[in-house]
């Protein structure tokens, strides 16, 4: 394809120009877009401590689905929504709470009285009582909640991910 | 490899070829600078498209969650305040250039035969830029928002003959404008519109194609290429457009005001500034000519601008043997120059604090007393160990903000009160872009005055911008009923200027005196 017209050179400097004016638009646009989809919320929350129960009502060694109420800032809504953890009394003052959440694709375990194990309704995933994975594509055991005893109160904290098996 | 799937994409769509017919159309050798408001037009409308989508990634196009998403947009998303800077500032600048365009179409009489249909479809798309900004106007929901649109949706109210099924077609009942209106201009402005003006633009660009671009009046050299040469212009055009709107964007904040309000009388609303003039129209007429402002002279310049090619069939196309065309733009610039400066001078300034009560103006002085300033700016862009609060929002609940103020205040917290900490930890997450200057901007004698009037109570019978009781007279007005010297001697001794009253005495130090008689003199309406 030939095309009429500037000389040579000049043509080079105006088809430069054109490409290096609409490249620096683009970056222009670009870059904060980038921050804007990929940056998430600026101002992160430090998750606050929340009553999850009386640990003199545990069964010992036998694990419970405890429900609890939290406030999340969900984007630019503040919501108080129900959330569990599987709670095990595994002494006079001490307790281990397990993320609900399969650690695989994020489906909700539940516990299985007769196998004894938590079981992944998703993709036959299973974990112990001490949360490691016994079966199935899960890459690593149940997460853990941070616990605080208060007399006889179960406060929850973070969920803190398991080291990869 | 690349050449032949070069190839095979040439073969199967004609895509190179394509594009190189479009960039190789021939345009008069005459054509240069004054050509580029088109596609200075269009690339704004890209831009507006862009930014709008990423806008609307993370917006809740309801009347409930609008304001807050938005605010969240600026105050916790990384560029969200640039993004929603350049929508904003795109619309205006979009406006701008669409006129632009129009003016040097215009003048170079480039509406003239063949090209009368390319000119019609041009004003319809000017149209749809402002039906663009009328829409836009509502999504933030604040008090701008929504009394902005509700005198929108009163004008087309006032139609004859169709006024009420245009209402019920805005979504709004009984002059109540709310979540029908709100679903129907966020439909409008990013489903109908978009897919129209998208539409209407191809076809203007066909028909700019198929008549060509207009020649001068005596083209003395051949025909040359687009590309090269005027794509360079016009991308050069481009460039300082979008120079100049990122530097608003990022420069100028666009306020979110107060969440939409109809209990607000205190609210002036004002339309956007290019519907300015349509706005001053109407303080002309009254009772049954109201129409004429708001209908029939918009409609008639319309329908004038539309027909401009059928009235105006003289083949000349010079300037000089234009005089009548030029006359009337004349006229029309200074019509619309005039008609935008009057509403300009005629809205008063109000300073956001102004219609804050003794409390909240106390807790400002609370804020200083405590010197929060120590860690926290309050203008944008300020940088301090806290968080800027002209850049955040605060959504922290009433305890743990008391408890912040108590535990980091120290020395300078010390004197106030746990009922002043409360005050404040509701006053703060009122801020916002139009009222956080207040932090810097209320005087301090008023401040000092309001905090007199706080320690003192005096809200339990007195009532000001909306708080306290109503046992003893309102003090909105109160300078304007009686002097200092009065208020003065009325402190000391109540009984003696108004036998009987219920006033206790309030033996003030000098500077406390002081202060609430400044504050007491500044309630003046």
């Amino acid at each position: 394809m030939k095309l009429s017209s500037p000389s040579e050179p000049r043509r080079g400097f105006l088809v430069a120009s054109i490409t290096g004016l609409m490249g620096l638009i683009t970056a222009a646009l670009a870059l904060p877009t980038a921050g804007y989809l990929l940056g998430g919320s600026k101002h992160k929350r430090p998750t606050d401590w929340v009553a999850a129960g009386d640990i003199a009502k545990l069964e010992p060694n036998v694990p419970e689905q405890v429900v609890f109420e939290r406030i999340r800032r969900d984007g630019w809504k503040t919501v108080k929504e129900k959330a569990s953890a599987w709670m095990i009394k595994t002494g006079e003052k001490e307790v281990v709470a397990y993320s609900p959440i399969c650690t695989h694709l994020g489906c909700a375990v539940s516990w299985d009285g007769a196998a004894k194990n938590f079981a992944c309704p998703c993709h036959a995933s299973s974990f112990g009582t001490d949360g490691k994975v016994l079966a199935g594509p899960a890459p690593r055991a149940l997460d853990r909640f941070d616990i605080k005893i208060d007399g006889t109160n179960i406060l929850l904290g973070q969920i803190r991910q398991s080291d990869k098996a | 490899m690349i050449k032949s799937a070069r190839a095979w994409i040439e073969d199967r769509t004609g895509l190179e070829s394509g594009i190189n017919h479009f960039l190789n159309e021939d345009i008069p050798a005459s054509s240069g600078w004054h050509q580029v408001f088109g596609s200075i037009a269009m690339f704004l409308f890209l831009v507006q498209a862009f930014t709008g989508i990423m806008l609307a990634l993370n917006y809740a196009p309801t009347t409930s969650e609008a304001h807050s998403s938005l605010r969240y947009i600026l105050t916790e998303l990384t560029a969200g305040r640039l993004m929603r800077g350049l929508h904003h500032w795109g619309a205006s600048m979009m406006i701008v250039v669409v006129v632009l365009h129009m003016l040097q179409v215009f003048l170079w009489g480039a509406y003239k035969k063949p090209r009368e249909a390319t000119w019609m479809l041009g004003v319809v798309l000017l149209l749809l830029t402002l039906g663009f900004g009328l829409t836009g106007y509502l999504l933030p929901w604040d008090n701008r928002a929504y009394w902005g649109t509700v005198v929108t949706t009163q004008i087309a109210a006032k139609a004859p003959v169709m006024g009420p099924y245009l209402l019920t077609l805005l979504g709004s009942e009984d002059g109540q404008i709310g979540a029908v209106t709100f679903a129907r201009f966020y439909g409008a402005h990013v489903l109908i519109l978009p897919a129209v003006m998208a539409l209407l633009i191809f076809l203007h660009v066909y028909l700019v194609r198929r008549h060509g671009v207009a020649p001068a009046p005596v083209e003395t050299a051949p025909p040359i290429k687009f590309y090269p040469r005027q794509v360079f212009k016009d991308t050069v055009a481009i460039f300082v457009t979008f120079a100049v709107l990122f530097s608003l964007a990022v420069a100028v904040r666009v306020p979110l005001g107060k969440l939409a309000d109809p209990t607000d009388v205190s609210f002036i609303p004002r339309p956007e500034w290019y519907f300015l003039f349509l706005f001053e129209l109407l303080k002309y007429f009254e009772g049954p000519l109201e129409i004429v402002g708001s209908m029939v002279l918009p409609g008639i310049a319309v329908l004038l601008l539309f027909l401009t090619p059928f009235i105006d069939r003289g083949k000349a196309i010079r300037l000089r043997q234009r005089t009548g065309a030029i006359g009337v733009l004349l006229l029309a610039v200074i019509g619309w120059g005039g008609l935008t400066a009057a509403a300009v001078s005629s809205t008063p300034h109000r300073d956001a604090w102004k219609g804050f009560s003794a409390e909240e103006i106390a807790a400002v002085g609370n804020f200083r007393r405590a010197d929060c300033w120590k860690c926290h700016a309050s203008s944008p862009g300020e940088s301090r160990p806290g968080p800027n609060l002209a850049d955040i929002a605060v959504l922290r609940d009433r305890d743990w903000l008391v408890k912040h103020f108590k535990d980091s205040s120290g020395e300078a917290g010390r004197s106030i009160r746990a009922i002043q900490w409360k005050q404040l930890a509701t006053f703060l997450p009122k801020l916002d872009d139009d009222n956080v200057a207040s932090l810097h901007a209320i005087p301090q004698t008023l401040v000092d005055g309001a905090l007199v009037y706080q320690q003192n109570n005096c809200g339990a019978c007195h009532f000001i911008n909306g708080a306290g009781m109503k046992t003893g007279p309102p003090l909105n007005g109160v300078a304007k009923r009686w002097d200092r010297k009065w208020m003065e001697e009325h402190f000391i001794d109540p009984d003696s200027k108004s036998p009987g009253t219920i006033m206790p005495a309030y033996k003030f130090s000098p500077a406390d005196m002081t202060a609430i008689l400044d504050y007491m003199m500044y309630l003046t309406d």
